[in-house]
């Protein structure tokens, strides 16, 4: 059994452990740092529930070895809340009613925070060609683009937060 | 749905990895970005005994425009797709770079992966079989370049000897005036297209000087279109002209049924994509649609 000592930062933490060398990231994020946010769906490139950032981009977690990680800043779910308190993209999904069963929600959440950081002012049709990489089976994603699109209004103009929000 | 047990190699260099090309070729696999091998590993379609991880390897990442365009094999889809050098070069090869996959699948996704695994309905294949491009190959025994008509030999297969790593493709320069259209229709956004094709124009004095077309998810490997491209050499372009290269593009197709679409259904695709990509090629090439 092949196994190699991996270390990265996980959420901001240094982390290290021992891991067998054919463990996806995914399956390292959720059975070795109990990072069960990070959901699996296909296993295999097609439905982004398992969409991470790695070193900012949003990637598909289930597609990379955690040995290929090694050295690097890898940010899932758990990552965006701080004592307590949601980012505002988890806000924004919430008050868009932007998931139902949630299965998918981590990876939507993270491919969008990936796309918000980069800053550009996106058409609808723009945003939903960048979040076609995800699978919803329960919202038909007008809620989601909508959450999306109302996360991109409060970051542009925070002030704005308390009427946007009603 | 979880990859079988194999030997792990982080190359540090390419020296490095056509070392363990050498040694373990035959059971080896190279890993770039991951993004149709993993799948296979998890699907257990590919049971390699080794895996050679190129990632690390640092003068596999360049771009270049010369004379034509240089892509080192590790140069990320979603590096080049935002790249003014590529965009500038090859624009058809920029237009094919945002088809493929999606933007995570791109963020990860190699130039040199997506030629090496030679999906016959991936968009890298059929750009270099339309422009004749080529890939630069290293081994133990050298280097060598290989056309893009001699690599592609069927179903994810290439010509490539099991100890060879792929380490760059290549593009010829970009004849100023040419047009250029990337066509393809899948059943949802960023899948395999059902059927595409890489269209150029070059039109001279009022008629068309060169077409070439190659075809997608038809066949083993991406295939040029000749009659089509015959049939519009010293034309004038034109609605007609786009329709009968279209027919002629189709009749010359037989191609393969399954879940996705009939042998029937991919040929009238392969008819509409064409006439499609011509009038946009020849619109961009200044020869009115």
């Amino acid at each position: 059994m092949s196994r190699q000592v991996l270390r990265l930062t996980v959420n901001g933490k240094e982390r290290e452990a021992l891991v067998e060398v054919r463990r996806t990231l995914a399956d390292f994020l959720r059975e070795d740092l109990d990072l069960t946010g990070t959901h699996i769906g296909c296993e295999h490139g097609v439905c982004g529930a398992c969409t991470v950032l790695l070193g900012g981009l949003a990637v598909r977690s289930c597609l990379m070895l955690a040995v290929q990680a090694a050295g690097a800043d890898i940010t899932t779910i758990e990552g965006l809340e701080h004592d307590g308190e949601l980012h505002p993209l988890q806000e924004a999904f919430r008050d868009s009613h932007s998931f139902q069963c949630g299965f998918c929600t981590p990876g939507f959440v993270m491919t969008a925070l990936a796309l918000l950081g980069e800053g550009r002012e996106l058409t609808e049709a723009e945003l939903r060609e960048e979040l076609s990489g995800n699978i919803c089976r329960c919202t038909g994603y007008q809620s989601i683009v909508e959450g999306v699109q109302l996360a991109a209004q409060r970051l542009a103009a925070p002030q704005a937060e308390g009427s946007v929000a009603q | 749905m979880k990859p079988p047990p194999f030997e792990y190699h982080a190359a540090a260099s390419v020296e490095e990895a056509v070392g363990l090309l050498a040694e373990h070729g035959d059971e080896a696999k190279v890993l770039a970005g991951g993004q149709s091998l993993v799948p296979l590993l998890a699907l257990r379609l590919a049971r390699p005994a080794h895996l050679i991880d190129i990632n690390g390897v640092g003068d596999l990442g360049s771009v270049a425009n010369g004379s034509g365009l240089t892509l080192g094999a590790l140069v990320r889809h979603r590096v080049a797709e935002r790249s003014e050098v590529v965009r500038r070069a090859n624009p058809l090869f920029a237009d094919a770079l945002g088809l493929i996959g999606h933007v995570a699948i791109r963020n990860r996704g190699t130039v040199g992966g997506s030629v090496a695994h030679a999906d016959p309905a991936a968009e890298l294949p059929t750009v270099l079989v339309a422009l004749d491009g080529e890939v630069e190959v290293r081994s133990g025994r050298g280097t060598r370049r290989v056309a893009a008509r001699d690599l592609f030999e069927g179903f994810l297969t290439t010509s490539l000897a099991a100890d060879e790593l792929l380490t760059a493709v290549r593009c010829p320069a970009w004849a100023a005036g040419t047009g250029w259209s990337y066509q393809e229709f899948s059943r949802r956004s960023g899948d395999f297209a059902v059927a595409g094709t890489a269209v150029t124009l070059r039109v001279e004095g009022g008629t068309i000087a060169e077409a070439r077309i190659a075809l997608s998810g038809v066949s083993a490997t991406p295939v040029r279109a000749t009659e089509a491209e015959k049939a519009l050499a010293g034309q004038r372009p034109s609605a007609d002209a786009w329709a009968a290269a279209a027919a002629a593009a189709a009749a010359g197709v037989d191609p393969p049924s399954d879940v996705h679409g009939t042998a029937a259904y991919r040929r009238h695709l392969v008819g509409s994509l064409v006439r499609r990509a011509l009038a946009e090629a020849s619109t961009r090439a200044g020869g009115g649609s």
